[in-house]
């Protein structure tokens, strides 16, 4: 097992040492005192994770663990090349695809997976989209395994979500403990809007000047509207939904209280097949009828673009690294974990031999849903998932079961190591930038792997130092 | 702004206003009743109802009306529109789609009002402590407008905002006076009489109005001045021709495609109140003149949804 903070027990790593050593300082009285502000401050600000829908006006919290995740300098440069380049790599995919389809021709990735694959949208096929940016905003989930080496878990490309709660768990640290930013020099994360917002612009239509960006949000019933009214704000843009807009000749325009004024960015957090009820689901009320072929005409840009589920989907993953290859010809410098691919007999073989050690997940699950832990399953769960399997080996892949590291956490009985992951987030404009960070997601239960908040997760800051 | 976010501040302003009035009714119905005569109660009892076209709705579920029934259907019941139990829980609502438009303190209070509500209803306050959540009702009405005013950038939330209030305002002021108006002038030839001082005075005290027309008129309740105070004095706050004035300012301060049918239809009651008559009004018929105010504040806030807010 590898501890983010102990290199053995009592013994912290270089650059923990100074938040180890306060740790031990703080009696526990000022630490419970500290966790309490932190939560009367993020209900008062109103950082809440879903469910409007309570009558007493009450919403959720997301808990937040005050110990923060430090991700040395060194080891930072390293990810964030990887990831540049990851993503990188994912949008001349996506280009491909919908373009010449080099690498299928090339035979790299089998076409029949692609082309028949549910969220490749045909009627992307040939649209051009400014800096060949599909994936404007990208969050790809990291962990450490044992062996101290990060690992893509998986890439978020549609409309990952998360953001947020880096920005405001940052606020909320400086302000509960600024003397632990004394002793560390860690590196801000406070202008992502500004990044988002840059990227957002420069993504525009061609020969548009100044490029008015909105959020388009399902409304405030949706579990992240939060991050979407938030996002909104500290990029300064209008939050809207989907009756906000109109088509008229192939322009997107918004109602205003002065009028009608045209729309140049869309950064979506609505799913593809909702997005226009004339393209797609013809029954959702979450989209602007018309907006697709706008889109198509170049006359608004979506972020992200339409048709990049193809890309993040769990069948898809293992190419990765072959992508990297194939069109940057350089090696991957993020590992992939191993994957069987179930629909691939000799594999799906393999899996149903081992499932007692394995992961199992959905080819297009997501939210810690739907996923088999071999290790943690009893006799009964591993049986289900093999009828379910055996049924659609297409629709599942599989891999060993990672230790996810570890890192000091507040639970009910004082400090205890929990399993986290790491999620930081890629912005594509004309270059592609991050900040030094993103979000650091923790199982809160004991042994637990599945960090998803919707699954009783908590987050922490995540402190680059250098 | 978006149209859909006015429209939202414009109602959330509009629902917490029509809740301070309705409290302000009921709360003045309340006291009337016990003082009036048999044949007067029924009439007093009804009033509300008539002011706000829920008679027929009332009379759906109910045979006869009490005070206590008039109270739980008026203030609290979920499924009546027109009670205070749903403005409230409008208001909030429209906030909570719009709170990072408004300030924090606005949604906090209206979040706060919403959650105590919760406490009037469970407790089914119709009795004798009705009064109490009339005068809660009355508070947060006051403290919402207050924190509105002290809080929010003059901008275009600001405006609307004004527009919602002003308009209820107007509505309301006209229908109570009207409905009222309604029911004493049969027994005017008592004015002057013991009954006929509660139930004026009772009107006036829905509006807040009893001490300004004391230090204005220094006079018995006369009806006609009464209605003078109401409709043509722009110095008192709830008066049609105040409620005009405000809202012709909030209009000069924002700007919209095809605006003008809703300024000028604004412009045009504002004149008419500031060289308004109050002899002429009675002459012609104090029922019928409320009778048109009603429908120009009915088309013109029907102008002003057209011209900003994305109504069609």
């Amino acid at each position: 097992m590898y501890d983010e903070m102990y290199r053995t027990e009592g013994e912290a790593r270089d650059h923990y040492g100074a938040l180890a050593q306060w740790l031990r300082s703080m009696p526990p009285a000022l630490v419970e005192e500290k966790r309490r502000e932190a939560d009367l401050l993020f209900h008062r600000v109103g950082i809440t994770f879903a469910v409007y829908g309570d009558d007493e006006g009450a919403e959720r919290l997301i808990p937040f663990d005050t110990i923060p995740r430090i991700i040395p300098q060194a080891e930072w440069a390293e990810l964030e090349r990887g990831l540049k380049q990851r993503v990188t790599a994912l949008n001349r995919f996506l280009h491909d695809i919908y373009h010449g389809q080099d690498i299928l021709r090339a035979g790299v990735i089998p076409a029949e997976h692609v082309l028949t694959h549910d969220a490749y949208q045909v009627a992307m096929v040939g649209v051009d989209l400014p800096n060949q940016v599909y994936c404007h905003i990208s969050g790809v989930d990291i962990v450490r395994n044992d062996d101290g080496e990060y690992y893509v878990l998986e890439d978020n490309l549609r409309t990952p979500s998360g953001v947020s709660y880096m920005l405001e768990n940052r606020r909320m640290m400086m302000r509960l403990f600024p003397e632990l930013f004394e002793h560390y020099n860690v590196r801000p994360v406070e202008h992502y809007p500004q990044l988002l917002l840059q990227a957002l612009q420069a993504s525009g239509p061609r020969g548009v000047r100044d490029p008015v960006v909105v959020v388009l949000t399902p409304g405030q019933y949706n579990s992240a509207y939060f991050e979407h009214a938030f996002l909104a704000q500290q990029m300064g843009v209008e939050l809207v939904e989907s009756a906000d807009l109109f088509v008229k000749e192939a322009q997107i325009y918004m109602h205003t209280t002065s009028g009608h004024q045209r729309v140049d960015v869309i950064y979506r957090r609505i799913d593809d097949a909702y997005l226009d009820p004339l393209a797609f689901k013809p029954d959702s009320t979450l989209g602007v009828p018309g907006l697709l072929a706008a889109y198509r005409a170049g006359n608004v840009s979506i972020c992200n673009a339409i048709g990049t589920g193809v890309a993040d989907d769990k069948s898809t993953y293992p190419y990765v690294p072959d992508m990297i290859r194939f069109y940057l010809g350089e090696e991957p410098i993020l590992r992939n974990v191993p994957t069987w691919q179930l629909r691939k007999p000799d594999d799906l073989a393999y899996a149903l031999d081992h499932l007692p050690e394995l992961v199992v997940k959905e080819v297009q699950g997501s939210g810690g849903y739907g996923m088999l832990i071999g290790p943690a399953a009893t006799r009964g769960q591993i049986d289900e998932f093999r009828t379910r399997i055996r049924d659609n080996p297409a629709n599942y892949i599989a891999q060993p079961t990672l230790a996810l590291s570890t890192c000091p956490t507040f639970v009910k009985n004082g400090i205890a190591p929990r399993h986290l992951d790491l999620r930081p987030f890629v912005l594509c404009g004309k270059e592609t930038k991050l900040v030094p960070g993103g979000l650091t997601r923790v199982a809160l239960t004991e042994g637990s792997l599945v960090v998803n908040s919707s699954q009783g997760g908590g987050t922490k800051d995540t402190w680059v130092i250098g | 702004m978006l149209s859909r976010v006015g429209d939202q501040i414009f109602w959330m302003s509009r629902f917490m206003e029509r809740a301070e009035n309705l409290a302000r009714i009921l709360g003045v119905t309340s006291n009337v009743v016990l003082c009036s005569s048999p044949e007067t109660q029924e009439q007093n009892l009804l009033a509300p109802l008539t002011i706000t076209a829920s008679t027929k709705a009332f009379f759906k579920t109910h045979e006869a009306v009490s005070l206590p029934t008039l109270i739980d259907f008026m203030a609290l019941d979920e499924s009546n529109p027109s009670s205070i139990y749903t403005c409230i829980k409008s208001a909030r609502d429209n906030a909570h789609a719009v709170r990072w438009q408004i300030t924090s303190e606005m949604w906090e209070t209206l979040n706060a009002t919403w959650i105590d509500l919760g406490a009037f209803k469970r407790a089914n306050v119709t009795g004798p402590e009705a009064t109490r959540f009339f005068d809660w009702v009355k508070e947060r009405s006051h403290l919402f407008r207050g924190v509105t005013y002290g809080t929010i950038m003059r901008g275009e939330a600001f405006n609307f905002s004004r527009l919602g209030t002003f308009l209820e305002r107007a509505d309301d002021t006209a229908r109570i006076l009207d409905v009222k108006y309604h029911i004493l002038l049969p027994r005017v030839e008592d004015v002057g009489g013991a009954l006929d001082y509660y139930q004026w005075a009772a009107l006036l005290k829905s509006v807040s109005s009893f001490e300004t027309y004391r230090t204005i008129y220094r006079d018995q309740v006369r009806p006609i001045n009464v209605a003078e105070l109401l409709i043509l004095d722009r110095r008192m706050p709830r008066s049609l021709a105040a409620c005009l004035e405000q809202i012709v300012a909030a209009l000069d301060r924002v700007e919209g495609q095809n605006d003008h049918p809703a300024k000028r239809l604004a412009a045009e009651l504002q004149a008419r109140l500031v060289h308004g008559d109050i002899d002429e009004i009675f002459r012609d018929g104090l029922h019928e003149y409320l009778t048109t105010f009603l429908e120009d504040i009915g088309e013109l806030g029907y102008r002003i949804q057209r011209a900003y807010l994305g109504a069609l």
